[in-house]
């Protein structure tokens, strides 16, 4: 059964080639390229480039343990990953939830529609929307004070809040969207068991629900727990002074600083901690699902 | 345990009305089976009564406690759902424990009485599986035990054999049944099989189109059909259609049939007959005059299905095609294209208002 099965799988490969070919060129051409050039950078002293002599280094990882400031910023991007993500989830899964076992035809066709928009729409537009939402004099604050009997000053820009906001407005959808699939495949008839042996609502949520929708909550909390980790837009416009991260020094590195080796060895010692993390959390999600 | 009515329920979903007025007393104890075609609303009734759905008016009432507007989980009843609706994240055993434990029962309790529920359906050594490592007949099983396993009031079953094949559905028949019998839990069996709304339930329940047709023990429903779609849908029928001679009906051809049975009818008001295949009487024409108050048709044989305990001839008669079954007695056989003589008597012959 199970040699049949390899058998049939390596034949079904072997016919898959040519079909595969195209993706495993693009893939070597788009990701693994300019990745390995990237690699390369991170062992030099300077970019081979500009015509300066250049040297191989462990230098540019060394400066990241040789300051405590990278390692600071690090895991203030963690801490920003990881609220980011709890967010994504307490406002994603429950409007998955809706939209997946609620909602019905039209209404729900429309609440989707307003979910992904954030998706459609330009990141920069996005982010400087709530910028004129967030700071002072701004629309929160005037649509407040105008509804308030007393005066408030609300000013969130180039504030940590502010940063959150952006992210979790920016990542939401992913969490939507994979919880949506995965609720959406569980049939409504086990709801309705759970019921009728006597389980109030919230106990089928919290026995039947939660767990067989863990693959969505997962795959959602990763797909936006590494970028957020990395991530450097929003916290540059939304926090302003309060806004630099580990993302936003890679960054510098690129676009200002001009030292490419440094950026790049930074880089990969997120990447790599990033990796580590997800490793260290799967077998304890895969026990949970 | 508890017996269940309903009355004068009714529920409509935009205009499409799927439980028009039904009434139905389900005892205490009884087996009770919902028959009725694809789409006349037998899952909508079971609904009602479960309390996943509310009607729209009427009431019912569990052990003599209306829940009208009593939400499922407060009804304490067992539901096995056609598709089983295990918990797939969960084993066996879990499952089986699930009402128990969102109950709050003490963890022995829990494990004492779903050793018992899987001792029951049989599947005792496989409580630690997941239901994915299942047949579809264990999972029934499991289904079944994880229903009753918290000591429900009524076991409502949707279809519950549907997704079986043949010689399965059969075994577990006989095994709900006797479950059934061994805890004395009344039963609502919704099931479009007729033949296993027969030889399972004490009472039978036709719907049609969210409507009640006819109730009762299904012999009597066999025997007495109120209606053609009683008669044809519970077990197979020759229906004659003519006009009412008041105990009887005459065929447009001018022959009278006498009916033992039925509601008596205006005379020339249009109305049926029904007669069971196996209750007619087949033999070759040998032209003698009948002495007998028989009814007395004369027809064709056109075909002859030989199913080894018993024979099927379809008899051609003014244009009707008459079914006859005749048990194997070893008596001669009478082949295709035979001129015949039918005979039944009129006890075996029941009235019918026409429609
Ligand atoms: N939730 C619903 N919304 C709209 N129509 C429904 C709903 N439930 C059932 N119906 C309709 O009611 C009728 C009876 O359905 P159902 O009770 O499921 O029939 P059965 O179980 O006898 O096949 C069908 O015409 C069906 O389309
Ligand atoms: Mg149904």
């Amino acid at each position: 059964m199970a040699v049949q099965g390899a058998v049939a799988s390596r034949s079904g490969l072997r016919s898959a080639l040519p079909l595969l070919a195209p993706a495993y060129l693009w893939l070597t051409v788009a990701i693994f390229l300019p990745l390995s050039a990237m690699v390369f950078f991170s062992f030099m002293t300077d970019l081979p480039l500009s015509g300066k002599a250049w040297a191989f280094t462990l230098g540019n990882y060394a400066a990241f343990f040789s300051q405590s400031l990278y390692l600071t910023l690090l895991l203030a991007s963690l801490r920003l990953g990881l609220e980011v993500t709890l967010w994504c989830i307490v406002i994603g899964y429950p409007a998955a939830y809706v939209l997946a076992k609620v909602l019905k035809g039209r209404s729900r066709e429309a609440i989707f529609l307003l979910v992904i928009l954030p998706f459609w729409s330009n990141g920069l537009v996005r982010i400087f929307s709530w910028a004129m939402v967030l700071r002072e004099g701004g629309i929160l604050d005037t649509a407040l004070n105008a509804v308030l009997p007393f005066k408030i000053n609300i000013d969130l820009m180039y504030s940590y809040p502010a940063v959150i906001i952006g992210l979790v407005h920016s990542y939401v959808p992913y969490m939507v969207l994979t919880c949506y699939l995965t609720l959406q495949a569980i049939d409504d008839s086990l709801i309705e068991a759970g019921r009728s042996l006597g389980a109030t609502r919230l106990q089928v949520l919290k026995r039947v629900i939660i767990p067989l929708s863990m693959p969505g909550l997962v795959a959602g909390a990763a797909l936006i727990f590494v970028p957020v980790v990395g991530s450097f837009m929003e916290p540059r416009i939304l926090g302003g002074r309060t806004g630099t991260f580990y993302g936003t020094v890679i960054e510098d590195q690129f676009v200002a600083v001009f030292n490419w080796p440094l950026g790049a060895a930074l880089s990969f010692i997120l990447l790599a901690v990033v990796l580590v993390i997800l490793a260290i959390a799967s077998p304890v999600l895969r026990r949970a699902t | 345990m508890a017996g269940v009515q309903v009355s004068n329920v009714s529920r409509s979903f935009g205009a499409h009305k799927a439980l028009d007025d039904v009434s139905i007393d389900f005892a205490d104890g009884g087996f009770y089976a919902l028959l009725g075609p694809s789409g006349s609303g037998k899952t909508t009734l079971l609904r009602q009564i479960a309390g996943f759905d509310f009607p729209d008016s009427g009431r019912i009432s569990i052990g003599g406690e209306s829940v009208e507007r009593v939400p499922v989980e407060k009804r304490r009843i067992g539901m096995v759902f056609q598709n089983y609706a295990l918990f797939p994240n969960m084993s066996v055993a879990d499952n089986v424990a699930f009402g128990l434990s969102v109950r709050g029962e003490a963890k022995v309790v829990i494990a004492t009485e779903v050793q018992r529920a899987l001792d029951l359906v049989q599947l005792g050594t496989l409580g630690a599986r997941r239901p994915h490592q299942l047949s579809g007949g264990q999972r029934q099983r499991v289904a079944l035990a994880r229903a009753i396993v918290t000591k429900p009031r009524v076991l409502l079953l949707d279809e519950p054999l549907g997704a079986l094949d043949k010689a399965l559905r059969v075994d577990m028949q006989i095994e709900l049944k006797r479950i059934q019998r061994e805890i004395g839990i009344t039963t609502i069996f919704v099931t479009h099989d007729q033949e296993e709304a027969l030889t399972m339930s004490d009472r039978v329940g036709i719907l049609r189109d969210g409507r009640l047709v006819q109730e009762g023990p299904p012999e009597e429903i066999y025997d007495r059909p109120k209606t053609e779609f009683a008669a044809t849908f519970l077990g197979d029928a020759n229906i004659f259609r003519g006009d009412s001679t008041g105990n009887g009906i005459r065929l447009p051809d001018g022959t009278a049939i006498e009916a033992g049975a039925g509601p008596t009818l205006a005379a020339g008001a249009k109305a049926s007959c029904a007669v069971r295949p196996e209750r007619i009487g087949i033999a070759t024409d040998t032209g003698a005059p009948d002495t007998t108050n028989d009814n007395v048709l004369k027809g064709q044989v056109s075909k002859r299905i030989f199913a080894g305990n018993n024979s099927t001839y379809f008899v051609e008669r003014a244009g009707q095609t008459l079914k006859v079954i005749v048990q194997n007695t070893g008596a001669d056989r009478l082949a295709e294209g035979q001129e015949v003589v039918l005979r039944w008597s009129p006890e075996s012959t029941v009235l019918l208002p026409a429609g």
